[in-house]
């Protein structure tokens, strides 16, 4: 059997932060942000079928960077996680911190153990009852976790892109604005010698958590609303827009959307109907 | 919480697995206690344990589907509930109604409703109306144990099937027995206490392609009928103003009509009786 020699375990995980690092930071950045209306997120995204924006639960997003499979890995067990608690309890009491807390076990663990760390970022978002009540948790590859004031940038350039929203970023902005905040943010780096350049809106997958809504939260702003939102003359699509989850992504112009006003929930699992 | 404790506390591996998209499966593996099918009943009839509920009916219209349900649950000769509430939404599009013992049913509803949700949110998009109807049936055959010691439930299951054709057949409407099936209904179908008489209601004044409005009056009728000779089906309750439960599922989406609605419906059918009680 071969010596084993001896490694200090400092440079161990210097090591694996750097391979870490490195994954994330040639990947394209997210952003999340709370507005007066719930919680955007704002992903650069070629694919419009791989996700990095999606739904954990009625009111809890998720956004990751770095590589697919292993954050779609950990996307599957937040959504295992909470659809048990939520079976097993009621789906009240399903909640973000809950969730980030299991990630940031998860990410420490795979950290610290496994020979390679996860080359990921996550966002963990929860939308409450009014902006000073979102909750939005970063969880680095080694499972350390932030509780983000209203805003967060994840990926490759984050510094540069946060310091672009925590200047213009107020809780109380409307949504075609955030957009717009999240969008000059996203493209504020990656140009020539560092500098801006310009980001079509069909690189852009964007989703919010609907404060308005009961049940499902969660929707995705594609198409027509999107650039509409862009070219500001978006007004909030309260009604127009997709539905409540992935479905607006198939099916295109398919079926018609269900009028989904905020009295309407989206739920599945019944929501309000079983309370 | 889970099966397993891993002391790095990471979520265990069931949880990560790649794999299945279904909850059922997921939690056969993390957390079977869950599984209604699962738990092992003392040998004998357990049938006169638990409150029954009783009727519900589904029928299809021009613009999707219609099904109600009566507000009583029975024990024995007892009225265990007055109020319960029988039809949910399945999810967006679909609309399941449970017949038999409410505890079991009103568990395998919530399972169900969770699957199709859970579905959706792994694989990004829904389920079609067949792949839900036959994963209804499969949790249905997972109760058969419990259902042959008297603990069985018997859904009706209906949507509006986003990838018909036709949008006049898109509503669509499946039942089940306590084995599974499903068995697509042509147009209507009853089940429950109530349904003999509730289908032979619906058998006479069924139409094909009528209005949402008046299926939901129809159903409504044949709620009252089934009453009128069966005693574990509640009817309208004017005086403390309990009403069926109306649900549709159109293109719109699914849609509870508010207690307004009904209970002008319930109003409009009492007084029509009071002329002529045989409808």
């Amino acid at each position: 059997m071969a010596m084993q020699f001896y490694t200090n375990i400092d440079q161990i995980m210097r090591d694996r932060s750097e391979l870490a690092r490195k994954g994330i930071s040639r990947g394209r950045s997210a952003v999340a942000l709370t507005y007066t209306g719930g919680v955007l997120f704002v992903a650069e995204n070629l694919s419009s079928s791989l996700h990095k924006i999606s739904e954990i639960y009625d009111r809890i997003g998720f956004a990751a960077v770095g590589r697919y499979n292993e954050f779609e890995n950990l996307r599957r067990a937040g959504v295992r996680m909470a659809d048990l608690n939520g079976l097993s309890y009621d789906r009240r009491d399903v909640t973000g911190l809950a969730l980030a807390n299991a990630y940031a076990q998860t990410l420490g663990a795979i950290f610290s153990d496994q020979q390679k760390p996860f080359e990921v970022e996550i966002c963990v978002a929860e939308v409450g009852p009014t902006p000073a009540e979102d909750q939005i948790y970063r969880l680095a590859y080694d499972g350390s976790v932030n509780d983000e004031p209203g805003f967060m940038a994840m990926g490759g350039q984050a510094e540069a892109i946060a310091t672009v929203l925590k200047g213009a970023h107020k809780s109380d902005m409307s949504l075609a604005d955030a957009v717009k905040l999240a969008l000059k943010a996203l493209s504020s780096v990656g140009g020539e010698g560092g500098a801006a350049r310009t980001i079509a809106p069909n690189q852009l997958e964007v989703a919010i958590l609907d404060r308005a809504r009961r049940g499902r939260t969660f929707r995705r702003l594609t198409g027509k609303v999107l650039t509409d939102l862009l070219n500001g003359n978006g007004a909030a699509p309260a009604k127009e827009s997709g539905k409540g989850d992935d479905k607006a992504t198939e099916g295109a112009e398919g079926a018609k959307p269900p009028a989904s006003g905020p009295d309407k929930p989206t739920s599945s699992a019944g929501s309000a109907d079983l309370e | 919480m889970a099966a397993g404790f891993d002391p790095s506390g990471r979520l265990p591996d069931v949880f990560t697995n790649a794999g299945t998209s279904s909850f059922t499966q997921f939690l056969s593996q993390a957390a079977p206690e869950l599984l209604p099918g699962r738990r092992p009943l003392p040998p004998g009839s357990a049938a006169s344990l638990a409150p029954h509920a009783t009727t519900i009916v589904a029928i299809t219209a021009a613009e999707g589907v219609v099904m109600a349900g009566d507000r009583r649950a029975t024990m024995g000769n007892m009225i265990a509930s007055r109020d319960i509430e029988k039809v949910h939404p399945a999810d967006e599009y679909s609309l399941v109604g449970i017949a038999g013992t409410a505890g079991v049913g009103i568990e395998l509803m919530r399972l169900f409703q969770v699957e199709l949700e859970h579905y959706e949110k792994i694989e990004g998009a829904m389920l079609s109306l067949d792949g839900k109807a036959n994963r209804l049936a499969a949790m249905i055959r997972g109760n058969l144990g419990a259902a042959m010691q008297g603990l069985a439930v018997v859904p009706l299951f209906a949507g509006f099937d986003l990838s018909a054709n036709d949008p006049a057949r898109a509503g669509r409407i499946f039942s089940y027995d306590v084995t599974g099936g499903p068995y697509e209904e042509r147009g209507y179908d009853a089940i429950g206490s109530g349904s003999i008489f509730a289908n032979a209601a619906l058998k006479k004044r069924f139409r094909a392609g009528q209005p949402i409005a008046e299926a939901a009056r129809l159903a409504v009728e044949a709620l009252y009928d089934a009453a009128d000779d069966d005693t574990a089906t509640g009817g309208p309750d004017l005086t403390r103003r309990i009403f069926p439960v109306v649900m549709t599922a159109t293109a719109e989406g699914t849609h509870r009509l508010t207690d307004e609605e009904t209970a002008a419906i319930a109003n409009a059918v009492v007084s029509a009786r009071m002329e002529n009680p045989g409808g």
